[in-house]
């Protein structure tokens, strides 16, 4: 039986704007074991970095985090205080950003960074936390580690940047890393290298990992379980499997008919399109998000409101209306035009 | 018989560099020596990593960055001497991020328009009807006209970025990277309206990008770029189907489909993209290469011709092997 490291629950994020209320992420749940790797996928807005910032405590000011149950190794990490939340981040979980230049401090050195994330936290001596910040650095496939730590971020690679983001947040043996598009910045090479590495250490410390992307290729190489998230909802949860082997909801089909892929689309051929753009999110949204975009919406979707239910398989879930027997002829239907 | 349209010689492109605090300038060679045919109706892809010079080889091609040595041919003429003017007529360039590409401060209507004031066009009067007839063809609603780009998302100003470039009917189209800021649904339908209107005005692209499954759906012919050189070249099926440079197949399988049953691949490129002020010795790509030899390390390899293009390895140059 596998440990369950987090556990959210109807998490909901709200916005005040002078227009209203942004209800950016709208009732989000989904666990996390220890060893699984969450993919959470969707296009620009869909609130899937909101999300994980909601995670971290770390959303801006004005917005309001709201949750049923938000647990960290079963300890409710919801109503805590600042002080016992700033204990809990970077030391029992991590942040990796997209980007490791704006997220290194480049007045100090890269040795400093990491070695004073075990100081703060486990009061461990300078020496102590150098040793550490070798080992790991080391680990992350850095070469000459020790004279590494006296560099500058400006005086590494992207990539190495990266690593040396890797290494930092599992300075204290996080239980749970949250990656918020980890290599979208990288090249395609270095990308490989840099998940390749992600899923090794993932698997030698046991932690949870959840990734954050717009990339499917990402997604479906990586994830254990993935959740498909659209305007402020999941539209589809399921293991990589489930998801890109039986797509069931509309908008994940259709997300899967717009890239190409080699030897599988036709060279020139049109690809697919979601037309339309996706809804604002202020005020409140009796209907399916998706509705406006659907191309098999009737007057029901756009009435009433859509929960997620079980499809085909155990855990996995969709929000449509449509059966999943239905879903999956729409997409046997679309696929010789 | 297709028309050669931009012939590339001998292209290189040195920026000197400060090394530091009481160092001289040192040489970058950002493109060394490149030789790049495009004919009339092909989409050249050039790929390879940050740094590798394709940007800098297409901002010459565009005549936006001189030329250290070599020679830029547009339409049998070369590019050093001819008017700005007469250029762009010819050669029109989309960029990667509609964000920055457009001016904030200026109306749609205005963007689209301006590449006709700038060339001196005689019928202002038809200047609306004639954007509003490109908007039409790139799929953007009449009515933002009068809208600013920072009312538009970024599909939208990407349409925007390509009705600008079209509207004086050019030949050639250079896209730095024109889907890679755009979101998977959103870049799909660019890459359809690219298609279309490459057939409907009978247009030639060249196209930079890092994305190895867009440039397989929409190159006819492909250019794999390293620290300044093509280090191989032919039409994208015989490239993806038989790449021949170890660099390629690097390159190749670190392509992610989404295929769950796959894990991620290990491209063996162990060490980082070299500092491209001190380049390796001999072929520069050999501290990373699978395929590593002897004599990889001291020779430069040379271009050889192939069946479909061309490939600079050791591998496949038999007489320098056996001297080795």
């Amino acid at each position: 039986m596998a440990e369950r490291i987090l556990t959210v629950d109807n998490l909901k994020i709200d916005i005040p704007v002078p227009a209203g209320m942004l209800h950016a992420v709208q009732g989000v749940s989904f666990k996390v074991d220890r060893g699984e790797t969450l993919c959470i996928v969707g296009e620009s807005g869909c609130g899937k970095s909101l999300t994980s910032l909601a995670i971290m405590d770390l959303l801006p000011g004005k917005a309001i985090r709201t949750a049923t149950t938000l647990e960290l190794d079963n300890e409710n990490v919801l109503d805590i205080t600042e002080d016992k939340m700033a204990d809990i981040r970077g030391n029992r979980m991590g942040m990796i950003f997209q980007e490791p230049m704006t997220s290194l401090n480049p007045a100090y050195t890269i040795g400093n960074q990491m070695e004073e994330t075990l100081i703060r936290h486990r009061k461990a001596s300078r020496e102590e936390a150098r040793d550490r910040a070798v080992f790991l650095l080391e680990k992350v496939g850095i070469t000459a580690a020790r004279s590494r730590l006296r560099q500058y971020p400006h005086q590494l690679s992207g990539g190495l940047r990266q690593r040396v983001m890797i290494a930092m947040t599992l300075m204290c043996g996080p239980d749970l890393i949250i990656a918020d598009e980890p290599t979208t910045a990288l090249d395609v090479t270095i990308q490989a290298q840099i998940l390749l590495l992600l899923a090794e250490l993932q698997k030698e410390f046991n932690m949870g990992l959840i990734l954050i992307t717009h990339d499917l290729g990402v997604v479906a190489r990586v994830a254990d379980r993935v959740a498909v998230m659209y305007a402020g909802q999941i539209v589809e949860q399921g293991s990589a499997k489930q998801v890109f082997e039986n797509p069931t909801h509309p908008y994940t089909q259709g997300l899967l008919e717009c890239i190409p892929i080699p030897g599988k689309t036709a060279r020139g051929s049109h690809l697919g399109s979601i037309p339309g753009i996706v809804p604002s999110l202020i005020g409140e949204m009796n209907c399916c998000h998706f509705a406006e975009r659907c191309s098999y919406a009737s007057n029901h979707c756009h009435s009433a409101v859509v929960d997620l239910r079980p499809g085909f398989t155990n855990a996995h879930d969709y929000r449509c209306v449509m059966s999943p027997e239905q879903c999956a002829d729409n997409l046997k239907q679309k696929v010789p035009a | 018989m297709s028309n050669v349209i931009i012939q590339a010689t001998d292209v290189t492109k040195t920026f000197m560099i400060s090394g530091g605090f009481f160092q001289g300038k040192r040489p970058l060679h950002a493109v060394n020596g490149v030789d790049l045919t495009v004919n009339q109706g092909d989409v050249v892809a050039l790929v390879g990593e940050s740094g590798c010079g394709k940007t800098t080889l297409a901002r010459m091609i565009l005549g936006l960055e001189p030329l250290t040595s070599g020679s830029v041919e547009v339409d049998s003429k070369p590019l050093s001497g001819q008017n700005r003017l007469d250029v762009a007529k010819l050669l029109q360039p989309i960029f990667q991020d509609p964000y920055s590409s457009l001016n904030p401060r200026k109306s749609i209507g205005s963007i689209i328009t301006l590449p006709l004031k700038v060339q001196g066009d005689q019928n202002p009067d038809t200047w609306r009807r004639r954007a509003e007839e490109m908007m039409e063809l790139v799929g953007l609603p009449r009515r933002v006209f009068q809208n600013y780009p920072s009312q538009l998302s970024g599909g939208q100003r990407q349409r925007v970025a390509i009705a600008r470039a079209l509207i004086n009917r050019p030949r050639v189209v250079i896209c730095d990277e024109p889907t890679s800021a755009l979101d998977v649904s959103v870049q799909s339908q660019i890459l359809n309206l690219l298609q279309d209107l490459r057939s409907e005005l009978n247009l030639t692209y060249v196209i930079i990008s890092h994305n190895l499954a867009v440039v397989e759906h929409i190159a006819t012919k492909v250019a794999v770029m390293y620290l300044g050189r093509i280090v191989e070249e032919a039409d994208t099926e015989t490239l993806f189907t038989k790449p021949q440079h170890p660099y390629t197949e690097a390159l190749l399988s670190s392509v992610l489909t989404p295929d769950p049953n796959l894990d991620v691949p290990d491209t063996h490129l162990g060490a980082a993209y070299p500092n491209p002020v001190e380049p390796p010795s001999g072929c520069t790509f050999h501290p990373r290469c699978a395929k590593v030899m002897d004599h990889c390390s001291t020779r430069s390899p040379k271009a050889i011709p192939t069946s479909e293009g061309s490939v600079e390895c050791h591998l496949y140059d038999k007489a320098q092997g056996a001297a080795a």
